[in-house]
């Protein structure tokens, strides 16, 4: 079998007996990128030169007898929202083009200590905010399975490159369905884990109590196999959690006898894509197959899970991004005549073209050239949702609701030990299908925001095809810290099942 | 209050202490003052993307105790909020602060003064809370470019903010409670409130209440003048003359204006140290709104009556309790306590050390004020480089009670002391001072009685007073006799006399 269309856990094994080497494997994967990225648009850098090093390093070490870690020579892409000492960090916007970090966010020390190899950063909608990937400063990243359609978001650039083989695995972020919905509609796997399971530590922020990372590739065994590298406590994450990482890979290949599915009626009402509903309940039947029980479950707050998100998440967006104000890194606008940064200076509207300092004038242009349409949507609404007399209509009572989000989670996992169903309504959508209407862009997060506002985690593989041949997602949510359940049932199913192992047809050859 | 004064002076105060840690509040920064400009900083505290605040505990933990120390209620239950702003100093865009639930509320302080020049006051705490500070922005005009430098070494210090009711009556009350107030925190470790360093900062409220009398149509009331907030003000003499100047400025307004509280909007005006006069700031401040909501990057605190108990219980002795015990203790004045206490904590364990080997602690609180003290303040000097240790002042207190020389004698053989920096013995060798023998004193003093048959009759008639005389004379004769000594000697022999 070729590199290219290995499993991350098969490539690490052949990695390993050396029926490949390292530098072998890195370059497979580069020229891939080299022959593809340009019609897929996945990635914003790739290091070609960074990642032969690298690999002849570990090429070096193993031939010499010297420890290698366990994802020894595997390549991984990350998302650009993850800081790197090496490569720039940009978060597909403006605002940070050419930004290189002092330093590695956990998750990528972490890769690093495990001998990853770093193949590039992926494409990714501004800030992780979208789920089209439509809005990158440096232009859309395409569904290799359809090039004229959207690979979601915000992830989407880490997802396409997993289903376009330039890469065995990725790592994205997940804040309202960022690693599951472009997932599902890249037909790969994506884990979002219980919040706190992985650092944020250089993750850069969208919205701190929602963003979650974690792991995108072509199977739940892969997923797994990632996770013990990612998981785990930071002290320099508070919000981190202190608990031991299980060894996922040993705990997945278990039979799902007994297992409890809960199934919400509601995720199935209007609105749902015919094709999608069909598919999600083959999915089912194939879990009951494989030995698992299928029960209806009440999430009677869910209905409210869009509004809640989209309040919470753009306040701590507004706040989050205050920092990207020019002064320190980043974009920082040309300075015009006079320009004196002081707040408390005198009033100059003549020479600041109407602002009331050139402090605030530099602000105001840094932000307004640096940030894209949708960043600044959302650090608008999150601006005026916390403003004085607005805060508790708002923010306060979104997180009342949020409180009850959980609780519904919580109440349902006393009857049921998983809950499945859709990632997303629909299949890939077009690109610019819905860039002319926020609202419907927001909706593409129906079935996902709920597992990150219950603060629990949610995996999505694909379930099926349409007619078309777009792949179609499905989605497992699962209990605090129960991902061994969430992979165990994901690889459960890609064993009884081969969507996973469908390749894009439009990529054949690596042309679209 | 001001007798004198047609009207009441009501003040608040804002004070902001930085905390004495080693590393900033959310990072692993040194606080060390006085670094080249940002050296002392990290992807945190430089708010890089992707950086995380990580609770400091021990800055915590010297919250807990300045607010256990300032009688608050401690919340069982803290958390952080941001308080959102745009400034080049604050790299963030926010700060981390305690907006709804402070660690800490309702405390208090009192303040006393000794020589009674205002009443007792017991000033309440609103609330103390901890945050992090911000830079420091340098605005470079001299280079003629109209830059402005940014130090992000302080951001991210930790700083208690204390928040008192506005209880205060006067600006002499004002500056002598922030005295007892950085009195306590220094007492506690919890800062070291150098107001140069920026390590204590004080903010002002003040107002007038005026009475006003009755009229056909209104009966008697109090008018409130609009709040004034004051800043700007770099030491605690500052304070009481912007507070002085702002009550006279206020009470020149009322007379013009009649404009009352409510009606206008809280102003702020800064003191103008060198003009001796505060004046208006920019009305925009008071319109920020700050956005307030609780920080997601932290977990709030709990804290336990054992963390509470374990923080009481390695406080140390407060100064209000400890001017007590000196007093009580050493059976000193009130006065004189106060006076030793509010040099801080190395005075008093050197009057503690010094009366415990004079074993009496009014010769030792004498010794203390009279010239331990007097020539500190008049050395600038500290009482930690202090020349003379109590070991060796003792021993020069005990010479005086043996009789050697008297305290006149004493006192120069101390200035030499502290001068020289050499014990008694050496200094006496040195200053050709020899104690006199009881035998050369006694046939001294029949020499003097047989040349002054005058003085031995006056005192003989009653006029004990009368042998004065024979003292200084017995100096010129020697200078090393004790005058004590020459004079009860003399009254035994005269008795003697029959
Ligand atoms: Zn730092």
């Amino acid at each position: 079998m070729q590199p290219l269309e290995m499993s991350a856990v098969d490539l690490v094994a052949a990695l390993r007996q050396g029926d490949i080497t390292a530098v072998e494997c890195a370059t497979v994967f580069l020229d891939r990128i080299e022959a593809t990225n340009g019609s897929i648009n996945a990635f914003l850098a790739v290091d070609r030169e960074g990642a032969l090093a690298r690999a002849a390093d570990i090429d070096a070490r193993r031939k010499a007898g010297k420890p290698v870690g366990p994802l020894a020579g595997l390549p991984v892409a990350l998302k650009d929202v993850l800081c790197t000492a090496d490569m720039p960090t940009t978060c597909a916007s403006k605002m940070l083009a050419g930004f290189r970090p002092p330093y590695d966010a956990d998750v990528v020390a972490r890769l690093r200590r495990a001998d990853a190899v770093f193949v590039g950063k992926t494409n990714m909608d501004e800030f992780a905010m979208g789920g089209s990937n439509e809005n990158s400063a440096f232009g859309p990243v395409r569904n290799p399975w359809d090039l004229s359609r959207a690979p979601g978001g915000s992830s989407g650039g880490s997802a396409a490159c997993v289903a376009a083989d330039m890469a065995p695995v990725a790592i994205g972020s997940d804040t309202g369905g960022s690693i599951r919905q472009p997932a599902g509609l890249c037909g790969i796997t994506g884990l979002k884990p219980t919040y706190g399971r992985v650092s944020r530590r250089g993750l850069i922020a969208f919205a701190s109590s929602l963003d979650q990372i974690g792991p995108m590739a072509r199977s739940a065994a892969d997923c797994a196999l990632i996770m013990e590298t990612i998981a785990g406590h930071d002290p320099g994450d508070s919000t981190s959690l202190a608990v031991d990482v299980p060894r996922y890979t040993d705990l997945i290949d278990k039979p799902l006898t007994g297992v409890r599915i809960g199934r919400v009626p509601e995720h199935f009402a209007a609105g749902l894509d015919p094709e999608v509903a069909k598919g999600v309940e083959e999915a089912f039947a194939v879990l009951m197959a494989a030995g698992a029980t299928v029960h209806d479950v009440q999430l009677p707050h869910a209905k409210y899970g869009i509004p809640t998100y989209y309040l919470i998440a753009p306040c701590e967006a507004s706040s989050n991004l205050a920092r990207y104000d020019g002064a320190h890194y980043g974009h920082r606008a040309e300075p015009g005549k006079g320009h004196r940064a002081e707040a408390g200076g005198q009033r100059s509207a003549g020479q600041a073209g109407g602002f009331e300092s050139p402090l605030v004038e530099m602000y105001c242009r840094s932000r307004a050239e640096g940030f894209g349409p949708e960043v600044k949507r959302r650090i608008m609404l999150g601006t005026y949702a916390l403003s004085a007399g607005y805060y508790d209509a708002y923010y306060a009572k979104a997180l009342r609701v949020r409180r009850l989000i959980r609780q519904d989670y919580l109440d349902a996992f006393q009857t049921v030990d998983l809950i499945g169903g859709p990632v997303s309504a629909t299949p890939a959508f077009k690109l610019g299908e819905k860039t002319d209407d926020p609202l419907a862009m927001y909706l593409v997060d129906l079935y996902t925001v709920g597992t990150n506002l219950a603060g629990v985690g949610g995996i999505s593989f694909p379930c099926g095809f349409t007619k078309s041949g777009l792949p179609i997602g499905f989605q497992l949510q699962a209990p605090p810290l129960a991902e061994p359940l969430l992979l165990q049932a994901a690889d459960r199913f890609q064993r009884l099942t081969d969507w996973h192992r469908r390749r894009p047809q439009a990529m054949e050859g690596g042309k679209a | 209050m001001s007798t004198n004064t047609p009207y009441t002076t009501i003040i608040g105060l804002e004070v902001h202490v930085q905390l004495m840690t080693r590393t900033k509040l959310f990072c692993g920064c040194s606080t060390k003052f006085g670094g080249a400009p940002n050296t002392q900083v990290c992807p945190t505290c430089l708010g890089l993307p992707g950086s995380l605040p990580v609770m400091n505990r021990q800055a915590f933990d010297l919250a807990l105790r300045a607010a256990l120390a300032l009688e608050c209620t401690i919340a069982p239950f803290t958390k952080w909020d941001r308080k959102n702003y745009f400034y080049p100093d604050l790299p963030k865009g926010y700060q981390i602060s305690q907006f709804d639930l402070p660690f800490s509320s309702d405390g208090f302080l009192e303040v006393v003064d000794p020589k009674g020049a205002f009443e007792p006051r017991r000033v309440g705490i609103v609330r103390v809370h901890l945050e992090e500070d911000a830079g420091k922005s340098m605005h470079d005009d001299a280079a003629g470019t109209g830059d402005t430098r940014i130090d992000l070494n302080r951001a991210g210090t930790p700083l208690c903010e204390i928040v008192t009711q506005p209880d205060l009556r006067s600006p002499q009350e004002a500056r002598a409670w922030l005295n007892e107030l950085k009195l306590l925190l220094v007492y506690l470790g919890v800062s070291d409130c150098n107001m140069q360093e920026g390590s204590l900062r004080v903010d002002a409220n003040v107002n007038l209440h005026i009475p006003v009398p009755a009229t056909a149509g209104a009966e008697a009331r109090i008018a409130k003048t609009p709040i004034v907030e004051i800043k700007n003000m770099n030491s605690f003499r500052s304070v009481e003359r912007a507070l002085t100047y702002e009550a006279a400025r206020q009470w020149e307004e009322w007379q013009a204006t009649k404009a009352e509280m409510g009606k206008t909007p809280k102003q702020t005006r800064g003191w103008d140290d060198p003009a001796g006069i505060t004046r208006a700031q920019r009305h925009k401040e008071e319109s920020s709104d700050y956005r307030y909501f609780p920080e997601p990057d932290l977990v709030p605190v709990t804290v336990t009556a054992e963390r509470i108990q374990s923080i009481r219980g390695g406080m140390g002795e407060p100064p209000v309790s400890l001017r007590k015990t000196l007093a009580s203790q050493w059976q000193i004045s009130a006065y004189d306590a106060d006076v030793l206490v509010n040099q801080g904590r190395e005075l008093v364990d050197y009057f503690e050390d010094l009366a415990t080997r004079v074993g009496e602690g009014k010769v030792a609180s004498n010794w203390m004020q009279q010239d331990v003290l007097r020539i500190l303040n008049e050395t600038n000097g500290t009482v930690s480089a202090f020349p003379v240790r109590p070991a060796g002042l003792a021993d020069l207190i005990g010479r005086v009670k043996k009789g050697d020389f008297d305290t006149s004698r004493a006192r120069e053989i101390f200035a030499e002391m502290v001068t020289s920096g050499r014990p008694v013995d050496d200094v006496v060798a040195g200053m050709g001072i020899s104690a006199v023998s009881d035998d050369d004193v006694i046939a001294l003093c029949r020499e003097l009685l047989a040349a002054n048959p005058k003085i031995v009759a006056d005192v003989k008639s009653g006029k004990e007073q009368a042998a004065a005389g024979l003292i200084g004379q017995a100096k010129k004769k020697n200078a090393n006799v004790n005058p004590g000594k020459v004079r009860a000697i003399c009254l035994d022999l005269i008795r003697e006399m029959g």
